[in-house]
């Protein structure tokens, strides 16, 4: 009889854990509830667009009563409304940071944006956040007008579910440039729709300018969430997947423009040598901004950096030109989902998971 | 004395404006003109007075295209001459203070050249806007720019059609100059096409500072794209848009687009082609400000305008 375990990480603590378990088949509870969100900023359009799609698709489905026996739940959600009808990025205030324990569980004033009220409707129809009610898996839908190519991007290295996924993307879609991206927040800080969910992650897909659907973009999200939900339904059906390597990028900082004392405008841009470069290795002395009078400044950091989110355009508000990742490679165990009673034995432990 | 038959006279273009943000979200203009506000050495040429001014600053500080109304589609004259001051869409105030500053439109009083800064999401490279077909400065101008930057390309996109042909804050000045490039998402500042703009900039000022001086300028042909159709996205009864610009078609601005050559793609997958009856040359191909004014690109065709030779009087 195969040994599981429920294995919840956080952080660095993990590197023991994985090498005893690159042997061993970790074994995760069955995923039966997986919410696809688009719209979250409402001028990121293929999303917005493929969610539309979906739930109409969703639709006839139901009018046709092709109603199979479908192991997985799909909830779809257009997660700001108000902001795709003004094909906004947010009304008041940006929904993708209204996620944190405090803002959803903090009081709800008269006064309050739309988005903090609209983060709590979220939470109850696909939370609560860290509560055993809480949907199995989200998938949350953006773009972004940097050169990214699909980014799969989770607060976790360790999360099997969200790099298992990956792996299959990468597998089922070889043509789209595809990176792991790794945000190390510790999960009480966690501030994303994707956080509401047991397990999640934003899927971004770029470049694309805001307001804007390319064809090719919006086919890449819609082969991506169609894999998704494939590989989710094969994970529930049994099978042992096997483990691998995954390269992951962890985010290590970001970098703001140069900008004048007094106004605080940008007096530089992109330089021409870095625009549209992520993920290319950026070391120091490369060339970063361009001032307006055509002087280079070049990267003082000591250590060479993978750059990414290089000009995004919603970024220039949050203070940040470009992030920076450090790249490593994350050795990934077999998985397969529980059965009945190892999901039951483990549900009794519940309380008791998050101590690990 | 004139060496050419029929030379065209101009008066000297003694004040001329360079419009920036006239879309509060189309970066390069506005990031050009606060630059030239501080410090204008740049655009200074003898004998003209250049003003950079920013069109729209309440969408420019909330870096949006407008705030009530589209700015560069309310110059009409029902606008200009509309009572009712404070309780105006602001940009329709607006347009009537820069009619009141750099006009009044078709007065002899108005700005000899306005040159309107735009980007679009849209793959057209560096392009010139030209309002009419008859107006010889202007082409003289956008042949001097093209002979310019040679190799480097710069079309020419003519709206004269009576029904397309919009109010821009440029119209009113006796010449007016749109000039658009891309691609560029909106809110953006990409350095390549920043620095494309201002050099484009830099050959119309020096144009201008040549004819007050008295350079004769000699006939010459402009190939112009000249505006034919608006073509909108297919929508539902609703409303709603059912397809995107094909993947064979994104992207490829001036390029020929045939009858049956695929032109939208619907989400489900499938292809949609145009059925024109000729070739045409598409440009403004998704562009993002014109989902909401049912533009998925406009048609053009090409043609080959003559401008007489001119010189200043």
């Amino acid at each position: 009889m195969i040994q599981c375990s429920t294995v919840q990480c956080s952080g660095q603590e993990v590197v023991e854990r994985r090498q005893m378990e690159v042997d061993k088949v970790v074994c995760l509870p069955r995923l039966s509830r997986v919410a696809v969100c688009g719209g979250t900023h409402g001028n990121e359009l293929s999303g917005v667009y493929l969610v539309r799609e979906l739930l109409k698709e969703e639709k006839k489905a139901m009018e046709e009563e092709e109603e199979e026996e479908k192991p997985v739940s799909v909830v779809l959600v257009l997660s700001n409304p108000w902001a795709i009808q003004q094909c906004r990025r947010y009304v008041k205030t940006d929904l993708n940071r209204c996620f944190t324990h405090a803002s959803l569980n903090g009081p709800l004033s008269d006064s309050a944006p739309y988005e903090l009220i609209r983060s709590k409707e979220l939470n109850t129809l696909l939370g609560p956040k860290g509560s055993p009610e809480a949907v199995d898996l989200v998938c949350d839908l953006h773009n972004t007008t940097a050169n990214m190519g699909l980014c799969l991007i989770a607060y976790s290295d360790c999360d099997w579910i969200c790099l298992h996924t990956f792996k299959h993307f990468q597998r089922q879609m070889p043509d789209i440039p595809m990176r792991y991206i790794h945000f190390d927040v510790p999960k009480e800080e966690s501030y994303s729709l994707d956080s509401v969910g047991k397990h999640g992650f934003a899927m971004e897909i770029g470049p694309q300018p805001h307001g804007v659907v390319r064809s090719n973009i919006y086919t890449a999200m819609k082969f991506g969430v169609q894999h998704m939900l494939d590989w989710v339904r094969f994970f529930n059906s049994g099978t042992i997947i096997e483990g691998g390597f995954v390269d992951v990028f962890t985010m290590v900082k970001h970098i703001d423009y140069p900008r004048d004392s007094e106004t605080h405008n940008i007096i530089a841009a992109i330089h021409p040598q870095l625009q549209d470069r992520d993920f290319c290795l950026l070391h120091p002395e490369d060339p970063l901004f361009q001032t307006f009078s055509g002087e280079t400044l070049r990267y003082k950091g000591k250590e060479p950096l993978y750059p990414f989110f290089i000009n995004e355009c919603a970024y220039y508000e949050k203070g940040i030109a470009l992030s920076l990742a450090r790249k490593r490679r994350v050795m990934i165990p077999a998985i397969r989902v529980q059965t009945e009673q190892e999901q039951q034995a483990s549900e009794q432990g519940f309380g008791s998971e998050e101590e690990e | 004395m004139s060496a050419y038959k029929n030379s065209v006279c101009f008066n000297e273009a003694r004040r001329v404006a360079i419009f920036g943000g006239t879309h509060g979200n189309e970066m390069s203009g506005v990031t050009l003109v606060n630059l030239w506000v501080k410090n204008s050495a740049e655009i200074q040429r003898k004998g003209v007075e250049t003003k950079p001014f920013i069109a729209n600053p309440k969408a420019v500080e909330k870096c949006t295209r407008y705030v009530d109304t589209d700015l560069n589609r309310a110059f009409s004259p029902e606008n200009l001459s509309a009572p009712g001051g404070d309780d105006l869409p602001y940009e329709v105030q607006r347009a009537q203070e820069i009619n009141r500053i750099f006009g009044p439109k078709g007065s002899p009083e108005a700005y000899d050249v306005i040159f309107d800064l735009h980007n679009t999401t849209s793959n057209m490279g560096c392009t010139l806007i030209l309002e009419s077909s008859k107006d010889h400065f202007n082409l003289q101008m956008m042949n001097y720019i093209k002979k310019a930057i040679t190799p480097a390309s710069c079309l020419v996109l003519l709206n004269e059609h009576p029904l397309l042909k919009y109010s821009t804050s440029r119209s009113v000045a006796k010449h007016p100059v749109g000039l658009e490039v891309g691609p560029q998402p909106q809110g953006v500042l990409r350095s390549n096409i920043f620095e494309a703009m201002r050099v484009i900039l830099k050959h119309a000022l020096d144009f201008i500072e040549l004819f007050n001086e008295g350079m004769e300028f000699p006939p010459c042909t402009v190939e112009v794209f000249w505006v034919s159709e608006r073509i909108d996205y297919p929508r539902d009864a609703n409303g709603n848009i059912i397809a995107m610009v094909h993947p064979n078609l994104q992207d490829c601005d001036w390029e020929p687009l045939n009858p049956g050559d695929p032109m939208f793609q619907t989400f489900d997958g499938k292809t949609i082609h145009y059925q024109g009856s000729g070739t045409v040359y598409p440009t403004f191909i998704n562009e993002a400000a014109y989902y909401e004014k049912q533009q998925a690109f406009v048609t053009t065709r090409r043609e080959t305008l003559v401008a007489s030779a001119i010189r200043k009087a």
